[in-house]
């Protein structure tokens, strides 16, 4: 029979290695991080962060036995299930929660915090894995976009509620998995605009805008006269426009708090606040600049020692790699995340399944939001927003919570043959 | 169906990863400014320390200024190279001080600065500047050291020192760094925060032998550094020396107040010490030194020590009998020595003669009338009135600014003490078991009741302004607008009315012609109260307070001076020649001053 036979045979592993070379070479680089000459401790001792990263490693070792035990049936079965807890857990947050660098969004329990938003992560996939799982669903009518939406949207409204906009940010990152799954690429390209309208509109001047717009749209009216359809598009999108920047000046003056707003303006203008959120940014690239090729050497970083930059363990560990293996180590490490990603993607190609195929690119699509986000932030090409880099930061609950989101799929994978027998 | 669609999820991923690493080889190796901001020019905070603001007298005479000093500071992972043998040489260091030091300093931090040599004198610092630059790891950072002009005056300016981790705790304004100075005690502490101005912050690209490599982003973060408002002291400098120097190889204390604004002209705590022994590198052995004294140099006499006022007190116990009305101004009261022991003798008196006189007989009696005022002269009715009585009396005396610190400008202010009944109660078990008889010292100023000598001055203020006074302050102006806080400017009335003052002060008056001759001086008509404190350890202490002139006074004078004997000798001729120096400007009387500067009233 195909694929019987010990787990061990099955287990895709090119994935597993790439997870353990992430996983311990972030377990150096967080002894690098927060290594201090003078003390020179083991990269053991509990007292440092290395050292308890490491407790968080060996138990997330056993999270992975515990997935790969559980029936892959167990997880299209529960999709939804898993989906309800942590929903609920994201509201029991928002009344008894405590509160940790301006987010309410922990859960103390007794010495451990525990933070219901990342197992969010792998619950939202399975979810949405479910959905997109039954038989003849199809994202082209408004009703299915519609749950689809929902199914991210609740999350991130519940995570926003938290004040943690970085991790809520995250969940935007589903829609890879509905363009995978049919999703109309106009909507990508309308998304796009939006994107590009709020950027310019934070840069720019609300009447310039205007103007341009109304300019533009003139002509293509004038152009497009008998088209009434046309004409009736171009009016609607103005009004679009018009909406939008309002909406922009909304966000920026009332929702986002105030270290958000200045990470959004310093990365655009990085002199608006460089003492601030600009300052992290500039720190954080004579850190990485300054390691050349091919760094300074194993503990031997400089700026990052020097409390320069903030963070240097969990979402700024980049800095630490950039600064001591240089330009070769990130290249290494940007390459061995890329490879996982592609690896993500064929695996979930070969899927026969279509709950598991979706299931792996829900994976896909949070790893990449993460690496991608965060790497840009720390070499300035995006906002400082605090989400970690995955098996490679300092932090337990992230570490389980991207192993299980992980490991659920090679479970999947590894029983992918039996899918086609039942 | 969508398949194709995997592809450009796969593009997306590569796209990202080539602009990732291409901004990384941009960043990483074709952009050196990121490796030399990091290697050789990092951007420093660098804290500009403002001027402390100078002290000057009340006739604009410089006392405290600030002399530039450098600390030369380490950063312990710095240091490469380091010639020992040189470094010791240039520095003035064995080697085991130096690796003292350094391990010092790398405790506290391989990578953060720290002060290796404190305070070291401009004059020292220009010899070894050259040398600096073959040091490695160490640079000098610019601080400033006071400086006095003049030798006395230590227990009013106080020091500055490094803040301690306790005072860093309890800095609830978050202004305070570890290793910043700041005012200890006396002015420096008590206008500390007038005097210390605002410390500035510079952005600097440094490199890393401090040397400046320009201003981070063009000076746009910088903060000017504000420097301390000056201080004008109400002191009068040469009366403060004159004061000084005949207080030279004696204990005690001079107070000497402008009654009309409560500004204090002189101010003595003898022995003293010089202020510049506390200012620079030496201070912790200096300190020591001077804290070890016996006769005790850092004990601010005039605020701390504590004696019981004798004689003078019964001033105060003249005008609350006349207040009361248990007295009348020319009331005459038959007094023997059959009460206790008298300087005075037996005769008819009436309030006048007996402030004159210091006649212990009369004020005894007429405190026992304040005291037991309604009693009929039955023993229990005496005990139930007692505490009455003495309650009322000590609302009274307390108006005199007794009992409570008076609120002067510096920190250490003793309250002194005025007896109620409930130290009685405490003393004897219990209302009702002590009467007029157990507590009739406090008439002459003996006993339960202490005060100090500032409180002594206030009291010669009080009766020179005929029943007010302003809370004796040492700050006359600070800064540029010459700003007094406002408590110093109100007015403080006594509760006793003006009509009781005339016989107390013609008293007063005629007192230098009696018990304390020395003080007289031709054509200024002196106003005072010798007293003498009991000493059970040995020669009584001798007080004297006074004001002068009689009509519109210019001085309000305290004099104190321990084991010296009875109040007339040495504390009433100190006065005098205070008093004729502050009016006149110079001394008529010189053989006073070579009877006061040769009298050994050291034990």
């Amino acid at each position: 029979m195909i694929g019987r036979g010990s787990i061990a045979d099955r287990i895709d592993w090119v994935t597993v290695l790439l997870y353990l070379t992430l996983v311990f070479w972030g377990w150096f680089n967080i002894y690098a991080a927060v290594y201090d000459e003078e003390q020179a401790v083991s990269i053991f001792s509990l007292s440092t962060n290395s050292g308890k990263q490491l407790i968080w490693i060996g138990t997330s070792f056993l999270l992975i036995l515990g997935v790969m035990m559980l029936d892959y049936k167990f997880y299209d079965s529960f999709g939804y299930v898993f989906y309800g807890l942590v929903i609920l857990l994201l509201i029991a947050v928002l009344s008894t929660g405590t509160i940790v660098a301006g987010s309410k969004s922990w859960f103390q329990v007794g010495g451990f915090r525990l933070q219901p938003s990342e197992f969010t992560k792998f619950a939202t996939a399975l979810a949405i894995a479910k959905f997109l799982g039954t038989v003849n669903i199809k994202l082209d009518n408004t009703k299915n976009q519609l749950i689809a939406g929902g199914l991210i949207g609740l999350p991130i409204a519940l995570i926003m509620l938290q004040g943690d906009l970085g991790s809520a940010m995250v969940f935007g990152a589903f829609v890879i998995v509905y363009f995978r799954e049919g999703l109309s690429p106009m909507l990508f390209v309308a998304g796009f605009g939006v994107i590009v309208l709020f950027i310019v509109s934070l840069l720019v001047d609300q009447s310039i805008i205007y103007i341009a717009a109304g300019t533009i749209g003139l002509i293509v009216i004038g152009l497009s006269i008998k088209n009434y359809k046309r004409i009736l598009l171009v009016i609607g999108v103005m009004v679009f426009v018009v909406g939008m920047v309002k909406s922009v000046d909304f966000i920026m003056t009332d929702v986002l708090k105030p270290h958000q707003r200045n990470r959004v303006v310093s990365l655009f203008n990085p002199d608006a606040d460089p003492l601030g959120a600009g300052w992290n940014v500039t720190q954080s690239k004579i850190a990485i600049g300054s390691g050349g090729v091919f760094g300074k050497g194993f503990l031997n970083g400089t700026q990052t020692k020097f409390d320069f930059v903030p963070e240097q363990s969990t979402d700024f560990i980049f800095c630490t790699l950039g600064e001591e293996q240089g330009w070769v180590g990130s290249f290494i490490l940007i390459a061995l995340f890329s490879t996982l990603l592609l690896r993500i993607s064929f695996i979930a190609e070969r899927q026969k399944s279509r709950f598991a195929r979706v299931y792996g690119y829900g994976v896909l699509a949070v790893l990449f939001f993460h690496f991608m986000v965060n790497i840009a932030m720390t070499i300035g090409l995006f906002p400082v927003i605090g989400i970690p880099l995955p098996f490679f930061s300092y932090g337990g609950s992230s570490l389980w919570s991207f192993t299980v989101l992980l490991f659920i799929l090679l479970n999947l994978d590894a029983h992918r043959m039996q899918v086609l027998m039942h | 169906m969508n398949d194709s669609r995997k592809y450009i999820i796969r593009s997306l991923i590569l796209i990202v990863a080539v602009v990732f690493t291409s901004k990384l080889f941009f960043i990483q190796v074709l952009d050196d400014s990121y490796t030399l901001a990091a290697e050789s020019n990092i951007v420093q905070e660098i804290i500009e320390y403002p001027y402390r603001g100078l002290i000057f007298d009340r006739n604009k005479e410089l006392l405290v200024y600030n002399d530039p000093s450098y600390d030369l500071m380490v950063v312990p992972k710095e240091v490469q190279n380091l010639d020992t043998t040189s470094f010791c040489l240039a520095f003035n260091l064995d080697k085991s001080e130096f690796e003292e030091k350094m391990l010092k300093a790398k405790r506290y931090s391989y990578i953060k600065p720290s002060q290796f040599i404190k305070q070291i004198q401009n004059e020292d610092f220009a010899i070894i500047q050259d040398q600096l630059i073959d040091f490695q790891g160490f640079y000098p950072k610019a601080r400033t050291v006071r400086k006095y002009s003049h030798d006395g005056l230590a227990n009013v300016f106080g020091y500055i020192g490094e803040i301690s981790s306790s005072q860093l705790k309890r800095d609830t304004s978050n202004y305070y760094r570890s290793g910043d100075y700041m005012g200890i005690t006396g002015i420096e502490s008590s206008y500390e925060k007038q005097l210390r101005g605002r410390r500035g912050v510079k952005f600097k690209m440094v490199n890393v032998r401090g040397i400046e490599k320009g201003a981070f982003k063009d000076g746009s973060l910088d903060t000017l550094a504000i420097p301390g408002e000056n201080i004008t002291l109400s002191i009068d400098i040469e009366l403060q020396h004159y004061a000084e120097k005949l207080m030279k190889g004696k204990i005690g204390s001079v107070v000497a107040i402008e009654p009309s604004t409560g500004e204090i002209l002189a101010f003595v705590s003898s022995p003293s010490y010089d202020p510049n022994l506390f200012a620079g590198r030496n201070f912790s052995e200096n300190y020591s030194t001077i804290a070890n004294d016996s006769l005790q140099p850092l004990f601010n006499r005039p605020l701390m020590a504590m004696y019981p006022p004798g004689s003078i007190f019964k001033i105060i116990q003249g005008l609350i009998a006349l207040e009361e009305g248990v007295l009348g101004p020319k009331e005459e009261i038959y007094c023997d020595n059959r009460l206790i022991a008298d300087h005075a003798a037996p005769g008819y008196y009436d309030v006048q003669k007996a402030v004159k006189y210091s006649s212990n007989n009369f004020f005894v009696k007429v405190f026992k009338r304040v005291i037991n005022r309604d009693a009929a002269s039955d023993a229990k009715s005496q005990f139930r009135q007692a505490p009455i009585g003495l309650s009322r009396w000590r609302d009274m005396v307390s108006d005199f600014g007794l009992g409570s610190p008076l609120g002067i400008d510096l920190p250490n202010e003793g309250a002194g003490t005025v007896p109620g009944p409930e130290m009685y109660d405490q003393m004897y078990k219990g209302r009702g078991t002590w009467k007029f008889s157990n507590i009739f010292s406090l008439g002459i100023g003996q006993g339960e009741i202490l005060m100090n000598p500032i409180q002594m001055a206030n009291l010669a203020a009080i009766m020179a302004n005929r029943g007010y006074y302003y809370i004796p302050h040492l700050a006359k102006g600070i800064g540029s607008t010459n700003y007094q806080d406002p408590r110093y400017k109100e007015r403080k009335g006594i509760g006793i009315s003006p009509e009781h003052f005339p016989v107390i002060i013609n008293g007063m008056e005629e007192v230098v012609n009696s018990t304390a001759i020395r003080a007289k001086i031709p054509d200024i008509s002196i106003c005072g109260k010798t007293g003498t404190a009991q000493n059970p350890h040995g020669e009584d202490h001798s007080v004297f307070m006074a004001f002068a002139p009689k009509d519109n006074p210019q001085i309000a004078i305290s004099v104190f001076v321990e084991n010296a004997g009875w109040g007339g000798r040495a504390a009433a001729t100190i006065s005098g020649l205070l008093i004729e120096k502050h009016i006149r400007g110079h001394i008529t009387r010189p053989w006073w001053e070579d009877f006061v500067l040769k009298g050994d009233f050291l034990y």
